[in-house]
């Protein structure tokens, strides 16, 4: 079976994995890491999104195989001394969760997001959600959360 | 008002561990030894099941066990049971066909349980269940309400000809009838109201845990209700007592209903954990969740409305053909029946009503409570008639309903459906949603649209709903085969902090959140000393769960009950540390105090005292600061509102856009209006993926056409436009907290105001009536039916 070394979260992990083990299924399964969740199996709903070599990737939808040697991002790797991100911070701040279920996938790629584009209007937002499915907040919160992190992390030079 | 008091939008708590990727979800949890279960489900929709060979599957690698239908029956597992038994309008009870876990002899819907595959690890699972050699003899399927009820239809149950589960009414016919009869003007609806898929986006999963040492069973599961799920499966299908069984339901990831039922996965792990001697782990794959969720709505009802000449309505006469699927699911008798016919008054003085409801069985998946239950149906049929009624007699809109409304001095209102409202002003939240939403400027952005060739339309709703369903006996007479109360237990501390055990779950509702605002508010103590307990039988009291917008009404009502046994006996306490007369202690910001005094005991000093009872009345009192209520509730409650909606139809595509939705909700006292507001958004979000999205569709041989997230259209965020939500509150007169419930109200009241605005939008086009979801495709259809001349250019 196929051996993989990846950096996760700064970290170098290794692991012994089947050629169909998708990423997602080593970072929770294998590394323990469960905040990465799967909500579909049709790479429609991006509650698994992480960061790949940092862009944002649906991890179900990707082989650990095809991670080997990348630097791997995930929503645990976000806060530090426990303190929030501060687009974690924004989420809260806003009431951009319900259930928590799609949050990692929302809040992961709110951040590739922000690195491409600092200043997102609310139709940049939305539509920058497309690959994002939410069925608790209606996205209202959701888009006024992103947008809020955007501007503290301008103003935070992150 | 206290900073993080009621009524303060407080950040969630719970929030924390979801935002760092800590949530604790079912299939997060990783027990020592755990095997994995892949359930191979049929894909026929009605067959007889002549043969299941697993001998192949057996000989797999890494599988521990293979288990169908008769390996359950062998060792007498029952069925799953419905929780509310219907009678028929001649008094006779409902069918209730029996629901094996594994399918027995036939299967009856695509994703009917045939076998459970157990191995080392979910591909090995999988890959041996594809060994399993199913022969099926097929046999015709009805996919479809139309088709189950068609003379000669093929027959699903034996003990249900007609593929008929109930035949049942309310409201005296022929007094309806008669009043019809001498009506002034009578408008009529046909409509169907689109099946859906719930989708919450936590898959449903479950994990089966048995100790041969001690006995007990574990079930992880992700359910709204773990008590019921105890009492069901324990009862019913497995037969083991509770004392030794444990329901947790973690953090659960959305439910909306669909999560309230017993299922079959739940029994199938839990039976074969001590079989197979290790914990087993199931969890959906969401093509799994769409051909095994309980589905919500699917109902086909034509309608009428008796008016007199100025508007007034007289009567209503309502027949629904509602479908159940192949089974019935824990709830789904009562939905088109108890939570549906009892609606159909609105917030109107409509004097008398007749309702009858035939529950169809079909070759689908069972349909339940879906976020709202039966109050959407109910809604969407009302409000489109009063449209249609308005239409008709060229009446405006929200004339006709000002006209109709049940008076703000008229409560309590007895309405002639068996509800009494106790309390409301629906003109008040018309009037503030009108002026919200702008609505006297409509018909110059309307004309500004047109100039850029657009449709642009507007419309309302007015509606109410019912929440926090009991009382119990009320309830039990009209058979319901459940209480309906509500538990909660309130443990001080010695040092003064408290942990509450409270029977309500929270699956995205922020209980830990509301409730502690509530306890610290009460109790005067900070917010961060209170901790909120869900969700393990194990450690909270039998409670009834979340569903219905219950979980303040009802249980945070027994939450307020526990806390003041709490204060009383904290009375007796600082009396008698402050050598008074218990009479004359008074309770305030934390404060045990003499009255007219300044001698006074903080609340930490009694809790101590009760647990280090040194100076301390033990002749009289016990030691410990403990208390445990219930509450069965009064009554329902009554939530309503206003809803509008605006929007745009571009007539060369048929594209949807909605400009601006406002709503207006009166839910009772808000404790948290930032919770409030993202209840009403995330349900409004649900409701306009009824109205212009979603539609769950099987062929006419049964096949679910619409299985996967690719195929049904749930709302993304560039579907869905800004949500205007404000309250405008009247207190429930029953409970002590005044709170109404504001779970459902969004998916209640928005989808007839966007069909309103669908067919204002097209007025042009001489249309009457739309059905769910308007699709570009069906608008631009009708668009294109209604001008051929436009067509042919």
């Amino acid at each position: 079976m196929p051996q993989v070394s990846m950096t996760v979260n700064g970290k170098a992990v290794s692991a012994t994995v089947e050629g169909r083990t998708l990423l997602v299924q080593l970072l929770r399964e294998q590394l323990g890491l469960t905040g990465t969740h799967v909500g579909c199996d049709t790479s429609q709903c991006g509650a698994c999104v992480v960061h790949v070599d940092g862009k944002s990737v649906k991890s179900c939808t990707m082989l650990a195989v095809q991670a080997n040697g990348a630097a791997v991002a995930t929503i645990e790797g976000l806060a530090t001394n426990g303190k929030l991100h501060p687009m974690q911070e924004a989420f809260r701040d806003n009431h951009g969760l319900q259930c928590g279920f799609c949050t990692p996938g929302m809040v992961m790629s709110a951040l590739d997001l922000v690195k491409h584009n600092a200043n997102p209007s609310e139709t940049q937002v939305r539509e920058w959600l497309e690959g994002n499915l939410c069925r608790c907040t209606g996205y209202h919160n959701i888009v006024k959360s992103i947008q809020a992190g955007a501007a503290a992390m301008r103003g935070a030079g992150r | 008002m206290a900073q993080d008091g009621i009524g303060a939008s407080v950040r969630r708590k719970e929030d924390f561990r979801f935002l760092i990727g800590r949530g604790l979800y079912t299939d997060d949890i990783k027990r020592p030894g755990q095997t994995h279960a892949y359930i191979l489900r049929s894909n026929q929709a009605h067959a007889e099941l002549r043969k299941v060979d697993t001998e192949a599957a057996k000989r797999m690698p890494g599988v521990l066990a293979v288990f169908v239908g008769t390996d359950m029956e062998a060792d007498k597992v029952g069925g799953l049971p419905c929780g509310w038994l219907i009678k028929n309008k001649d008094g006779s009870p409902m069918k209730e066909p029996p629901h094996p876990p594994l399918a027995i002899g036939r299967v009856r819907h695509v994703g009917d349980p045939v076998a459970v595959v157990v191995a080392e690890t979910r591909e090995q699972a999988k890959d041996a269940a594809e060994r399993i050699e199913v022969d099926y003899k097929p046999l015709p399927a009805v996919a479809s309400i139309a088709a189950a009820i068609k003379p000669g239809a093929p027959q699903i149950w034996d003990v249900a000809p007609g593929n008929t589960c109930y035949d049942w009414h309310i409201g005296d016919k022929a007094a309806v009838d008669a009043v019809f009869a001498k009506a002034h003007h009578v408008a009529k609806i046909d409509l169907y109201n689109n099946r859906l898929v719930p989708n919450a986006m936590e898959p449903r999963a479950a994990i089966g845990e048995y100790d041969a040492a001690s006995g007990d069973y574990t079930l992880y599961t992700t359910s709204q209700n773990p008590h019921v799920i105890r009492l069901l499966m324990g009862a019913f299908v497995l037969h083991l007592p509770e004392h030794k069984l444990r329901v947790y339901a973690p953090d659960v990831g959305g439910g909306f209903g669909s999560k309230i039922y017993h299922y079959a996965e739940e029994a199938i792990v839990t039976w074969a954990a001590p079989k197979v001697g290790r914990p087993i782990k199931w969890t959906a794959e969401r093509s799994e969740s769409f051909m095994s969720d309980a589905h919500g709505r699917d109902h086909l009802t034509h309608a009428e409305m008796a008016l007199d000449k100025d508007g007034k309505f007289l009567a209503l006469r309502v027949a629904t053909n509602a479908n159940m699927g192949a089974y019935l699911s824990t709830f789904a008798s009562c939905i088109p029946t108890y939570l549906y016919a009892t609606l159909l008054a609105g917030v109107y003085t409509t004097p008398i009503v007749y309702c009858e409801v035939r529950a169809v069985f079909t070759n689908t998946v069972p349909v339940d409570a879906y976020r709202g239950a039966g109050r959407p149906e109910a809604t969407f049929l009302l409000e489109r008639l009063v449209d249609i009624a308005a239409r008709d007699m060229k009446m405006d809109p929200v004339a006709i309903r000002r006209k109709n409304f049940i008076a703000a001095t008229a409560f309590p209102y007895q309405t002639p459906v068996a509800l009494q409202y106790d309390s409301g002003n629906y003109q008040a939240t018309l009037d503030q949603a009108l002026k919200a939403a702008d609505w006297a400027g409509f018909e110059g952005r309307r004309a500004e649209a047109k100039k850029r060739g657009k449709l642009r339309g507007i419309g309302v709703s007015t509606y109410i709903e019912a929440c926090g369903i009991a009382p119990s006996n009320v309830a039990g007479a009209l058979g319901a085969r459940a209480g309906l109360f509500e538990a909660a237990e309130v443990r001080v501390h010695p040092t003064g902090s408290v942990t509450v055990f409270t029977g309500s779950h929270s699956h995205g509702q922020g209980h830990e959140t509301t409730f502690s605002q509530l306890v610290a508010d009460q109790l005067g103590i900070p917010f961060d000393n209170v901790e909120i307990v869900h969700g393990d039988t194990a450690k909270i009291p039998f409670g009834m769960g979340t569903y219905g917008s219950r979980s303040l009404a009802v249980g945070g009502t027994a939450l307020v009950k526990a806390v003041d046994k709490i204060i009383a006996k904290g009375k007796k306490i600082a009396a008698h540390m402050l050598e008074a007369s218990e009479a004359d202690i008074e309770f305030k910001d934390g404060k045990f105090t003499v009255a007219g005094t300044d001698r006074s005991k903080a609340f930490g000093e009694i809790a101590l005292s009760a647990y280090i009872p040194h100076n301390y009345p033990l002749d009289q009192l016990e030691p410990g600061l403990d208390e445990t209520a219930f509450y069965d509730p009064k009554n329902f409650t009554f939530p309503a509102g206003c809803h509008i909606c605006e929007l745009e139809i571009d007539p060369q595509t048929g594209t949807t856009h909605i400009a601006k939705f406002t709503a207006v909700d009166d839910v009772g006292r808000v404790i948290n209006p930032m919770i409030v507001e993202g209840q009403v958004q995330g349900g409004v979000g649900q409701g306009i993926g009824q109205a212009l999205l979603e539609n769950c569709v099987y062929d006419k041989d049964g096949q679910l056409v619409t299985g996967s997230m690719l195929d049904y259209c749930m709302p993304r965020a560039d579907d869905l436009p800004s949500i205007g939500v404000a309250t405008h509150a009247t207190l429930c007169a029953h409970n002590p907290l005044g709170v109404k419930g504001c779970g459902e109200v969004g998916a209640i009241g928005s989808p007839p105001a966007v069909i309103n605005a669908v067919v204002d939008a097209l007025r042009d086009y001489g249309v009457k009536h739309m059905d769910m979801p308007a699709t570009p495709m069906k608008v631009w259809q009708t668009i294109r039916a209604a001008s051929p001349k436009q067509a042919a250019e």
